[in-house]
């Protein structure tokens, strides 16, 4: 395995926790704000209040850990990246600044309105939707290069279908990932109402997020012919992971295990995700950047590594800690007790 | 949209960021500090005071934390963003403090969240304050490796640059460069001391409105006593860096010290105005540049002469230095004179002038850390990696930056103003007679 390899994949595996953590995230605030909308708030915002309060602040975390992250294993993405994504990246980072520091204010300031509920639930698929963007530009296509720098063809980039579909499937997926997720918080709360409202949601965007990623791949076809060929030949990765969403959806809808159905999401995303992740390789910007050709130097690399190490030592017990007093523990996921400052 | 215009607006987008979240950040470094010295002092006191003062600490800390998360994320991603040809170079070389700090910050967060929603869990009280530790060493290290990426930006090394190639890299020596001690223990120190003074001002200010309860009395002592000991840390620290920027950095020294020709026994000019390159009006105090820039009242300092002209920094980083430095002084002196006046029973320190004058405190003291890092800023000009890269050709070839830039005015914005109405709205609605009150009949209630 080269350092190349290691950089990337660390990178990829921490995108991927952004992308199951965050979808919670989004996916709880939207069927808030929505039942809230009908009328049935009452039903859920218990359920989501607990389990976001304490753990907002990580998911955020996971994202900038990608970002300083990439930039530090791959110093020329910062150019190539930092130069298209100005308009696209600052209005993400706009939508989540308002988004976290609004849910701040709302839950630990009293701040009551259900206008921020409202405006908690939309930035919830607009922040998906605007960060997804950055897969499609990554297919290449959208970008040129000219003697004065590189740019961004956002005429193209708006009417390409591809946008559209990957927007579709980010939205698709973030209601998906979280209303599976919430089945099997709100059961463990032993709170039947909302298990069974979360189940429906579950079941009902469990279609659109399979149908669009398959459409994705058809797309692709036309789009990026090399990148089409290589997820082609790992066809039984994406197999593998077709049938783990069978596995949920059959669970959900027995209304079995649904701490396993979580189990089985979990690994039917990270199985596409690092398939579609390998099939990407070496670019990183097609065709301009490769994992190669923007590598950082081999010292700064291997301390990058140490410091990974060394850091997740002290990651993983205190996030392990963290479950175990939220996630984990009955009185508090039951709502018997709160604690709060 | 050319170039130069692109280049204006990045640094117009960045100084405006920067200076938004500094005052976040600066809390955020330093309040964890403050939450726990008080609940240690409750603890170990057995006084439900102090235990409340960090338990109302920790309530507002969140929402300042929560808006320096977010602008912490935004001029993390800005620095890509808008300069990415620094970013490109920087990345080979000081990437590993920056990784660091994500690990700090993340370390932070877990633990802050669990610190928060853990308040009567434990019987022990002081388990919950183990808990705290993390959250305080966090937010410090974030500080740290943050100001370190600083640091490297004035005095880099940990690299040869061969025929425009990096090599030879070593980023722990990248790390290690001359500016980051007195850097970093500036940054650290005045952080608390800022702290420190703006808790200080609260308490003060609810004196004056009214509340004569001792909880009041017992934050501002205990916060202006801790201000006193970091404003003096800070002095002292000041010092070094006056010794590091005469050894590494003397442009930026004898721009902020209006010291334009090279000479030995170096006068300090203090305040005044420049006209037509003439100082006017200003107080020299002999020798005293010499002893700050090498502990020697006939030592030989560098001038401005020494150097080309388009690689001195603009001559008004003198007001930044005198503010900033003036404003430290005056709240040592301050701070002194009021822990002097509560041990000798001095009555005019419980007046009400003196305590508008530390209400008043808190806001100049963040007032000087703008200044500081405004001066640190300014002072490198032209160069964003002193000696090799000038800012001019470090920014964004993009064209949207001044779009951009309202988008960002207008979000911090939105988040000063819900910061401020919601910290206002919280402490007025739960004051503290009333927190107590509730208190106590819920421990009635329990042994009932």
């Amino acid at each position: 395995m080269t350092l190349e390899i290691i950089g990337i994949s660390v990178l990829w595996l921490f995108l991927f926790g952004y992308v199951i953590v965050a979808s919670i995230d989004f996916g709880a605030g939207f069927f808030n704000a929505y039942s809230l909308f009908r009328g049935k708030q009452h039903i859920l915002t218990g359920i989501i209040q607990r389990y976001l309060s304490p753990v907002w602040e990580v998911t955020n975390v996971f994202l900038v850990f990608f970002f300083v992250g990439i930039v530090g294993f791959f110093p020329k993405t910062a150019y190539y990246y930092g130069t298209i994504l100005l308009v696209p990246a600052s209005i993400g980072v706009v939508l989540l600044a308002i988004r976290g520091a609004y849910y701040a204010f709302t839950t630990y300031g009293g701040l009551e309105h259900k206008r921020y509920t409202y405006l908690y639930g939309l930035t919830g698929l607009f922040i998906p939707a605007s960060l997804s963007i950055v897969l499609t530009i990554s297919e290449g296509g959208f970008v040129e290069e000219t003697a004065s720098g590189v740019e961004l063809d956002y005429w193209a980039l708006f009417t390409s279908p591809l946008t559209w579909s990957i927007v579709v499937l980010s939205l698709a997926a973030v209601l998906y990932i979280s209303a599976v997720f919430l089945t099997w918080y709100a059961n463990k709360a032993q709170d039947e109402p909302a298990t069974e409202l979360l189940r429906k949601y579950a079941l009902i965007w469990s279609v659109p997020a399979i149908v669009t990623a398959t459409g994705i791949i058809v797309e692709l076809k036309g789009h990026n012919p090399e990148h089409y060929s290589r997820l082609v030949d790992l066809w039984w990765l994406f197999a593998i992971s077709f049938i783990l969403f069978v596995g949920t959806v059959y669970l959900i809808g027995k209304r079995k295990a649904y701490g396993v159905a979580f189990g089985l999401l979990t690994g039917q995303f990270f199985i596409a995700f690092f398939a579609y992740g390998i099939s990407h390789y070496p670019y990183l910007l097609y065709p301009f950047l490769s994992i190669y050709d923007s590598f950082t130097n081999e010292a700064m690399a291997v301390a990058l590594i140490i410091a990974f190490i060394a850091g997740l030592g002290l990651l993983l017990p205190s996030l392990y800690l963290l479950l175990r007093l939220f996630l984990f523990n009955k009185d508090y996921v039951q709502g018997k007790r709160n604690d709060h400052a | 949209m050319g170039n130069e215009e692109s280049v204006f607006f990045s640094r117009v987008l960045t100084e405006l960021t920067l200076s938004f979240h500094i005052i976040y950040a600066t809390i955020g470094v330093g309040i964890p500090l403050m939450i726990m010295i008080a609940q240690w002092l409750g603890i170990k006191k057995q006084d439900e005071h102090y235990i409340l003062l960090a338990r109302r600490w920790t309530r507002g800390f969140v929402i300042t934390v929560a808006v320096g998360v977010v602008t912490g994320t935004a001029i993390g991603l800005q620095l890509s963003l808008l300069w990415p040809n620094f970013m490109e170079l920087a990345g080979n070389v000081i990437a590993l403090p920056l990784f660091m700090e994500t690990f700090a910050f993340f370390f932070e967060a877990i633990f802050l969240g669990i610190y928060l929603y853990t308040w009567d869990r434990f019987e022990n009280q002081k388990k919950h304050l183990l808990l705290l530790i993390p959250v305080a060493v966090g937010a410090s290290f974030s500080a740290v490796f943050i100001t370190i990426v600083n640091a490297f930006m004035n005095a880099p090394q940990g690299f040869d640059l061969v025929n425009g190639q990096l090599v030879n890299i070593n980023p722990i020596l990248a790390m290690f460069n001359p500016a980051m001690p007195t850097k970093v223990a500036h940054v650290l120190a005045t952080a608390y001391m800022t702290s420190a003074f703006v808790l200080a001002s609260i308490g003060a200010y609810r004196l004056l409105k009214g509340s004569d309860h001792i909880y009041h009395k017992k934050a501002l002592f205990l916060t202006m006593k801790i201000g006193l000991i970091f404003s003096i840390a800070a002095a002292v620290i000041g010092d070094f860096s006056g010794k590091y920027l005469a050894e590494y950095q003397p442009e930026k020294l004898a721009a902020a010290e209006w010291h334009f020709e090279t000479h030995e026994g170096a006068p300090l000019v203090l305040y005044g105005v420049l006209d037509d390159g003439e100082v006017k009006y200003a107080l020299e105090i002999p020798y005293a540049l010499s002893i700050l820039a090498h502990s020697n009242p006939n030592a030989e300092v560098i001038g401005l002469n020494e150097f080309p002209e388009d690689e001195i920094p603009p001559l008004y980083i003198h007001y930044l230095f005198d503010g900033m430095v003036t404003i430290g002084m005056w709240m040592t002196a301050l701070s002194l004179v009021y822990v002097a006046g509560v041990w000798m029973k001095w009555s005019f320190i419980r007046t009400r002038w003196y305590r508008w004058l530390i209400v008043l405190g808190g806001p100049l003291s963040m007032v000087a850390i703008e200044l500081g890092w405004w001066f640190a800023e300014v002072g490198r000009q032209p160069w964003i990696l002193r000696g090799i890269m000038k800012v001019e050709d470090a920014a964004t070839t993009s064209g949207q930056v001044d779009l951009m830039l309202l988008l960002f005015a207008g979000l911090y914005l939105i988040l000063a103003i819900g910061s401020t109405v919601v910290l206002t709205r919280m402490f007025r609605k739960n004051t503290v007679e009333q927190e107590l009150a509730d208190r106590e009949l819920e421990k009635e209630g329990e042994f009932r």
